[in-house]
């Protein structure tokens, strides 16, 4: 018979070495699931996390790399600050809309006039489309006391809905020939987030995502708020008796995840995707939640988590046409990740024993 | 614009059908957190059920081994639930949010060669003479099995709770774990019943949906009634007949916006589209002030340590 | 007195790091009250835990009527006349009490039955208890008389009491020693755990000792001075904290006329709460569990708002500042709940360090925390307290809570505080600890501080306040000098009996 026994401290050991064991048994179960679906595993696996760093390509998937790569860290850290107190802020693909939404309406608004202080206004209207998103369910929470995490969900649905309709109604290109969609952002210099070094694929969301992985790590390490945020999280009689207000913490962390989800979306939407349409988003705050605990609410964890991920789509894009995986296997082994991640976390707070059981 | 093409009769009727799986997920989550788990899987279970209840039914011809099939797959998919929490002991909000996210994968993958495919129709429910009344015949009885079968479900959870020790057991160890335990009940195997019955009902849910509400299979198809059904259990106040009148109301506002969409209505259908979600978020507003009744070890991780 | 009921021979359980029973043995007759004696940590719920099914021995074995008894869980112990009543009640406060008494039974009859029933033993037996009313709402005492009555039902041949009195004002406690010596005369026998001696003093016929995990004497309670007990108990001759005379200084905090409601369903309002402590002064508030003491606590430490003028720091309006900033001003508190409330569980002793003491060490500039100065506060705490622990980076959860209090107390008291509110500072600490604990708070009182010290243990109150004042049901008395003051006027403070009656013998 197995059973825990609870460790006295956590193991600093296990805290690090579980995302790896959970890396490295997703492509176990992985591969067994390429295998299924009638494809070589060996092949596959090496497809999604060789191919896109040193096959033949690289030179062009690399900077794809930083492209996927960037909107996930930059959530995820924002996530992260939440999660770690107890507040769970699960829609920040909606926030991600709404930050794109606002930030192109701004762009789009000074169309056709070129100054450089209409990119900073986009980036500005974008963080606070994002932000002023995730208060409604951060107000709602501390004033009434309504679930957060139903909340920012069902937000999620409801700014897919204003997503199509705007891209067919207010923001839609008046010369796109009745084609759904706003006009192209990369064709309109003033409001376009190109490439900060051409061809690298560093765009401003990457150097966001950077500067946040910073901030976070400073703020949690070094700054009495993240204490508070670390504190509540661990122990929220605690953090009250220290003189945390939990509705500044939820304001605080909800806003920040908010304004950094927003901003995530002005980038893509001013950068790689370049308009507004109905298929803009593609689930980054989704999969950010999996780059957040798979870095272990940790920043730097994050970044590297973030790459990770970034890794997958894009490997899997390349498995997709050169072996034909189904774009669903992918996100299915993304799932299989955050699952054996949260299994094999057991270990860090607490030892297995094999032998009798101490209750019959 | 024209309002009078919607029947009122008719709108009753299919309110029943769009509660349906709202109904079936909410009912198996309420057993689910009277236990003292959160599951936030619901969503991930209700897309695997539809898949797999789809499946199995084009495959058999059978709507019937459809609806068992989603049942499984529902109880099945919650089994990885039942691990990361009861075994693993992680975080019940984060193991929810991962099934919910490998199920939607999961379904899309199982699902790529049914899209497009047209199910066997479930045959309704016949009652001679009391179908053919005016009025209360076809809202009351002209059903398929599975609307029934939701409302039994709604009385028999509400029985078993209330009167039978079987459900005295199952509150006191979604109250007090430690305590339940303490009186020698086997907290873990209790819980693992209630969220395998709740992945069964999802599943189930699930299957109304791509079976018989659609009927066809598209990726993602839930649309949210998952979260929806998590967010009618706090509604109901873990009461199972508030979580009938919840269903209900949740789609009679479904089935109102549709009619409105197909009247030409001038309000733009996106617009009518997320009013269901924001009425939710409404009524969660109204109702939350209220949290008296919920379970009291809900969402905590038990340890039987010494 | 002549039959063996249950006999224990050998029985030896140990856990990673500890052993909690090392060859433990003794008799327990048919109709004895038998005391089981130790400190806290002794290993007293373990046996316990053992006799009852919870946790199985590694060695050793137990005689049942003269038959081998092994049972593997409570249910099995339950069938076989062994019954327990638990230190924290395992009650479920959503449910009614005839519905947590049929969970405590194994074949409970039907509800309206049950009801009956459990009627006609609480008047049997002088513990009056409506069967319908929700077990979240009854006091204390209350909640006591279900887990009895639920022993109670299955006629049992042997009930295992944990520490029952902890909870009970004075006149309650002699209420439940007339229910157990009825039942003694009936024949049932009792294992009374409990570390209070005067109580053991009174009912029990016979004592077994416990230390560290070991049988280390037996005695004849009745035969046996309290002081000897406590040495055989403790393995030391004990120190009483000195106390030397003080005189008070002006007053340093009041509140007058404070009412706040209840913070949840189940939580206690306090009602028109008036109180004063001076400079000098160790103010102890007495009172059973559950009547208020959190809600004081919260109050005063400022986790909990009021009006700005209803809590006075040297006249000065505070009511209204929030914890961080009453610590500026030197109030400051350490709550009962060691882990959760006083102290992160899983934070190293360095960061629990810093969660009140960023403020007043300086901790802290800017809002950046300065992490050298954090870990010799935290380094000069251990010291100063004796704290056994390997360093200041181990979580707070792996110390033992008589450490882990050492460290909670330190913190405070090392931040020179103008006015400290304790709750409960030495529950669950062994006999040497709580003296060191009580001595500091002694100490800081004769360097002008005033000490708020709420505790459920009257000893403790009686030994190191000035004044005394009891909570009932949220409302404080008016304070009284502790000098000379008898157990039955403690008692009366407390609220009584709290409408018990005496059992009809």
């Amino acid at each position: 018979m197995v059973r825990l026994e609870k460790r006295a401290e956590p193991s600093r050991a296990w805290s690090m070495a579980t995302p790896v064991v959970a890396v490295l048994a997703t492509m176990i179960a992985g591969g067994l699931l390429f295998a299924a679906l009638g494809k070589d595993p060996v092949e596959a696996i090496r497809t999604i996390f060789w191919e896109p760093l040193f096959g033949e390509f690289s030179f062009y998937y690399r900077p794809q790399l930083v492209v996927k790569g960037a909107p996930l860290v930059l959530i995820a850290i924002g996530l992260s600050l939440g999660f770690k107190a107890g507040i769970w802020n699960i829609g920040a693909e909606g926030q991600y809309i709404i930050g794109a939404l606002t930030g192109a309406g701004v762009g789009l608004a000074f169309y056709p006039m070129e100054s450089v202080v209409i990119f900073p206004l986009m980036v500005l209207a974008g963080a606070l489309g994002g932000w002023a998103w995730a208060m409604i369910p951060a107000v709602l929470k501390t004033r009434f006391g309504t679930n957060e995490i139903l909340v920012s969900l069902m937000l999620v649905y409801v700014a897919e809905q204003l997503l199509a309709s705007m891209s067919l109604g207010l923001l839609k290109n008046p010369e796109g020939y009745g084609f759904p969609g706003s006009r192209n952002l990369q064709q309109y210099a003033s409001a376009h987030n190109g490439d900060l070094i051409a061809g690298s694929g560093l765009h401003w969301g990457a150097a966001a995502a950077l500067i946040a992985v910073i901030f976070a790590y400073v703020l949690l390490n070094r700054h009495m708020t993240g204490f508070h945020i670390r504190l509540t999280g661990d122990a929220p009689r605690a953090a009250r008796f220290a003189g945390v207000s939990p509705t500044r913490l939820v304001l605080f962390c909800m806003g920040v995840s908010g304004a950094l989800a927003g901003l995530a979306g002005l980038f893509e939407v001013s950068g790689p995707a370049g308009v507004v349409s109905i298929d803009f988003n593609v689930g980054y705050g989704f999969t950010a939640i999996i780059v957040a605990f798979l870095g272990r609410l940790h920043p730097v964890g994050i970044l590297l988590a973030g790459a990770l991920m970034a890794l997958t789509y894009i490997g899997g894009d390349i498995a997709q046409s050169n072996l034909g995986l189904p774009s669903a296997a992918i996100q299915v082994f993304q799932g299989m990740l955050l699952f054996f991640l949260l299994a094999f976390d057991v270990l860090t707070n607490f030892r297995i024993r094999l032998g009798a059981s101490e209750v019959a | 614009m024209d309002l009078s093409a919607i029947n009122p009769v008719q709108l009753i009727a299919f309110l029943m059908v769009a509660a349906t799986p709202v109904l079936l997920a909410a009912i198996g989550e309420l057993v689910v957190e009277k236990s003292g788990v959160l599951n936030l899987g619901v969503e991930g279970m209700m897309i695997t059920g539809a898949i797999a209840g789809f499946a199995a039914t084009v495959e058999s011809g059978s709507p019937a081994v459809g609806f068992v099939a989603a049942a499984f797959a529902g109880a099945l998919l919650s089994c990885l639930f039942v691990v990361l929490t009861q075994f693993a002991l992680a975080n019940q909000v984060a193991s929810g949010l991962a099934l919910t996210l490998f199920g939607l994968g999961l379904s899309a993958l199982m699902g790529q060669t049914y899209v497009g495919v047209k199910p066997p129709a479930t045959g309704k429910v016949d009652i001679p003479v009391l179908s053919d009344l005016p009025v209360v015949g076809p809202i009351l009885f002209n059903h398929d099995l599975m609307v029934y079968f939701g409302i039994a479900l709604v009385a028999a959870t509400w029985a078993v709770l209330k009167y039978t020790r079987a459900g005295l057991i199952l509150r006191a160890v979604g109250e007090n774990h430690d305590a339940a335990h303490a009186l020698g009940y086997k907290v873990v195997r209790i819980r693992i019943l209630a969220i395998l019955f709740g992945g069964a009902c999802a599943g189930l849910g699930g299957a109304y949906i791509s079976l018989i509400r659609v009927p066809q299979w598209t990726e993602g198809m839930t649309a949210g009634v998952g979260w929806i059904a998590l967010a009618l259990v706090v509604f109901a106040s873990w009461k199972p007949w508030r979580a009938l009148l919840g269903a209900y109301l949740f789609g009679g506002v479904t089935v109102v916006q549709l009619n409105l969409q197909a009247a030409g209505v001038a309000i733009p259908v996106e617009y009518l589209a997320m009013s269901p979600y924001l009425i939710t978020i409404v009524v969660l507003v109204i109702l939350s002030a209220d949290k008296s009744s919920a379970p009291a070890a809900l969402g905590r991780i038990f340890h039987a340590s010494r | 007195m002549s039959d063996v009921l249950l006999s224990l021979k050998g029985l030896t359980k140990a856990y990673p790091g500890v052993v909690a029973n090392d060859q433990v043995s003794f008799d327990i007759g048919v109709g004895e009250v038998h005391a089981l004696l130790g400190e806290n940590g002794a290993g007293k719920s373990t046996l316990v835990k053992m006799i009852y099914g919870l946790v199985k021995p590694d060695s050793g074995e137990m005689v049942l009527n003269g038959t081998p008894y092994a049972p593997a869980e409570p249910r099995a112990a339950r069938a076989d006349g062994i019954a327990m009543v638990f230190q924290h009640f395992s009650l479920f406060d959503a449910l009614n009490v005839a519905e947590n008494i049929a969970l405590g039974m194994e074949n409970p009859p039907p509800m309206r039955d049950l009801a009956a029933r459990i009627r006609a033993v609480s008047e049997t037996y002088g513990l009056p208890l409506d069967p319908y009313r929700t077990v979240g709402g009854l006091s204390a005492g209350e909640r006591q008389r279900v887990e009895i009555i639920r022993c109670l039902l299955q006629d049992p041949k042997l009930l295992i009491m944990d520490e029952p009195t902890s909870v009970l004002t004075p006149q309650e406690v002699e209420i439940l020693f007339e229910t157990l010596r009825k039942l003694k005369s009936e024949g049932t026998s009792i294992l009374y755990i409990s570390h209070k001696l005067e109580e053991i003093r009174a009912l029990c016929d016979h004592a077994t000792i416990l230390r560290l995990g070991k049988n280390v004497g037996e005695c004849v309670p009745r035969d046996t001075s309290a002081r000897d007990m406590a040495e055989m108990m403790v393995g030391t001759a004990l120190k009483t904290p000195e106390r030397s005379g003080r005189a008070l200084g002006p007053v340093a905090l009041s509140i007058k006329g404070l009412s706040v409601a209840a913070p949840s369903a189940f939580g206690t309002a306090l009602k028109d709460v008036t109180l004063t402590v001076h400079q000098g002064e160790i103010l102890g508030i007495g009172g059973v569990a559950g009547n208020g003491q959190d809600e004081l606590l919260s109050v005063l430490s400022g986790e909990v708002l009021c009006a700005p003028g209803e809590v006075l720091l040297h006249g000065e309006a505070i009511g209204h500042l929030n914890p961080i900033r009453r610590r500026k001003l030197g109030v400051l508190a350490a709550p009962e709940e060691r882990l959760g409330h006083a102290a992160a569980p899983d934070m190293s002793l360095t960061e629990n360090a810093l969660l009140t003491g960023s403020v007043r060490e300086g901790l802290a500039q800017g809002g950046m925390i300065n992490w050298g100065a954090t870990r010799r506060f935290a380094q000069q705490v251990i010291e100063a307290f004796d704290v056994r622990t390997p360093g200041t980076e181990n979580a707070a959860r792996s110390l033992s809570g008589g450490n882990l209090q050492k460290f909670v107390i330190g913190r405070e008291v090392l931040q020179d505080p103008d006015v400290l509110v304790v709750n409960q500072p030495t529950w669950g600490v062994d006999a040497a600890a709580a003296a060191a604990i009580r001595q500091a708070l002694l100490d800081l009182a004769a360097k002008g501080a005033a000490v708020i010290c709420i505790s459920q243990d009257l000893d403790e109150l009686m030994e190191i306040s000035d004044n005394f004042a009891a909570l009932n049901e949220g409302r404080l008395s008016a304070p009284r000098s502790a000098e000379g003051l008898s157990v039955d006027e403690i008692g009366l403070m407390m609220g009584g009996a709290h409408g018990m009656e005496v059992a009809h013998v």
